[in-house]
């Protein structure tokens, strides 16, 4: 218990989902999950200024409506902690002053979903708190600023491009309760094979989710079948057929239990989805919504969710530098399912 | 008959710009750039002007003729002033351009918001 094998955290206590939320944008609301998600919005302002106060808005809808189904105020939250893509995650940072919560900014691009979950785990697991907030946010404006082009500019894209989810997903882990359980969290070691493309973020990210997917088997001693869904954040149909390669090449021949979030989110026919979603958001809300919902409905007992991350700044990719990768997987197991 | 010419000369050169944005790892940015070098060295050593007599806009529009208006500029002031005039004068032709972005720009942006 604790610490096994290289990377991997084992939780005594299994810590507990108790509720989460998810707020999307109007793209994802025409999405195949529309009713997995708790507030989809039609305008992608939110009724704010700027694109960054609306993705400030996603992230604070999302919490406060995992509070309310909590059912407990924000004082009792011991540690919320959150990531988002923008310059010194502001979207989190400016969020987080008005719950009042103490607070602790996580940067791990769009691993960030599975990073923040596993140490909401381990505070929990450990009794250092009893609530903790988890959270991550995206805003395919902000993101597109940030990483690419305004969408002014009107730059082209190639199909191997994603689309930056508009959304954010918040989970209260607590020490008792009921709902799905954290058994186990396997955290990433950066991962760099010289893709240099901001297009090619999935080829970029697959590797890294190779290495955490083989180094979490060998941890734990699980294969495949110990799981019923392994869902990689954000690879797109291509990094997610890079994935699947890269597994082969390990003697792991991954079936249709291999998911990836950023396929699952868009329908393949809506406009400029390209090769599926991507964003710190994209793994948040087809977790929280879709996938946990598969646990506590029964359809499924424990899930392997795999959040993948380019850690990249438009300044390394300017002077032309590699994308280095990361990704965070987290077991989770139904209630009552393997205590 | 001109039309024809503007229409096949203008659609060229954006085949070449898109076959570089398909088939290259430059960025939108780089290609722009290219271009306008392209149009450079073709109305310094003087045939972007034949050609845009040949196919009229469909030579002036594209990004290459502010290459040529660059060239241009720097030419005829440099006509008039000596080797001084390649600097002052490389923004000689094209400062309409260039303001009237900015300017258009700021108006639209007052007006209208992102869409996203």
């Amino acid at each position: 218990m604790g610490h096994i094998g290289a990377q991997t955290w084992e939780f005594p206590r299994k810590p507990v989902i108790v509720a989460t939320a998810t707020v999307v944008g109007p793209k994802e609301g025409e999405g195949p999950l529309r009713e997995s998600f708790d507030k989809v919005y039609t305008d992608l302002y939110m009724g704010e200024k700027s694109w960054e106060r609306a993705e400030r808005a996603l992230l604070h809808d999302a919490v406060t409506i995992c509070l309310e189904h909590a059912k407990i105020n924000s004082s009792d939250v011991q540690m919320m902690l959150a990531g988002d893509l923008t310059n010194q995650i502001i979207s989190s940072t400016f969020t987080a002053r008005t719950f009042g919560t103490p607070f602790m900014g996580q940067f791990g691009a769009c691993s960030v979903s599975m990073q923040t979950l596993g140490l909401a785990a381990l505070l929990v697991d450990s009794e250092f708190a009893k609530n903790v907030v988890a959270a991550a946010v995206s805003h395919s404006s902000t993101a597109e600023r940030q990483f690419r082009y305004p969408t002014e500019y009107g730059g082209q894209k190639p199909p191997t491009a994603q689309c930056t989810v508009t959304g954010a997903g918040a989970a209260l882990i607590a020490h008792q309760g009921t709902g799905p359980r954290i058994a186990l969290a396997t955290m990433g070691k950066v991962i760099d094979l010289g893709v240099s493309s901001p297009w090619e973020m999935g080829a970029a990210m697959a590797p890294a989710a190779v290495d955490t997917l083989t180094c979490h088997f060998r941890d734990t001693g699980y294969s495949w079948n110990d799981y019923d869904l392994v869902a990689t954040g954000d690879l797109g149909s291509v990094g997610h057929r890079i994935a699947i390669d890269l597994l082969k090449e390990h003697s792991i021949a991954p079936d249709e239990r291999f998911v990836d979030c950023g396929m699952m989110i868009y329908r393949k026919d809506q406009a400029e989805v390209f090769s599926g979603g991507s964003g710190a958001g994209c793994s948040a809300v087809v977790s929280y919504g879709y996938l946990l919902r598969q646990l506590s409905e029964g359809r499924m007992k424990r899930m392997l969710i795999v959040a993948t991350g380019a850690l990249l700044s438009t300044v390394t990719s300017l002077q032309g530098e590699s994308i280095p990768c990361i990704a965070h997987a987290v077991t989770i197991e139904r209630e009552g399912e393997y205590q | 008959m001109i039309f024809l010419w503007a229409f096949l000369i203008g659609g060229l050169i954006c085949v070449f710009g898109q076959l570089l944005m398909d088939t290259t790892k430059w960025t939108p940015g780089h290609i722009m750039t290219f271009l306008v070098v392209i149009g450079v060295v073709l109305g310094g050593i003087g045939v972007y002007d034949p050609l845009i007599k040949f196919a009229g806009a469909g030579a002036t529009v594209p990004i290459t003729s502010f290459g040529n208006a660059l060239v241009h500029g720097a030419l005829s002031e440099a006509k008039m002033h000596g080797w001084i005039g390649l600097i002052t004068g490389i923004f000689e032709v094209t400062s309409a351009g260039i303001s009237a972005a900015i300017i258009f720009g700021f108006f639209a942006s007052v007006v209208f918001r992102a869409k996203g």
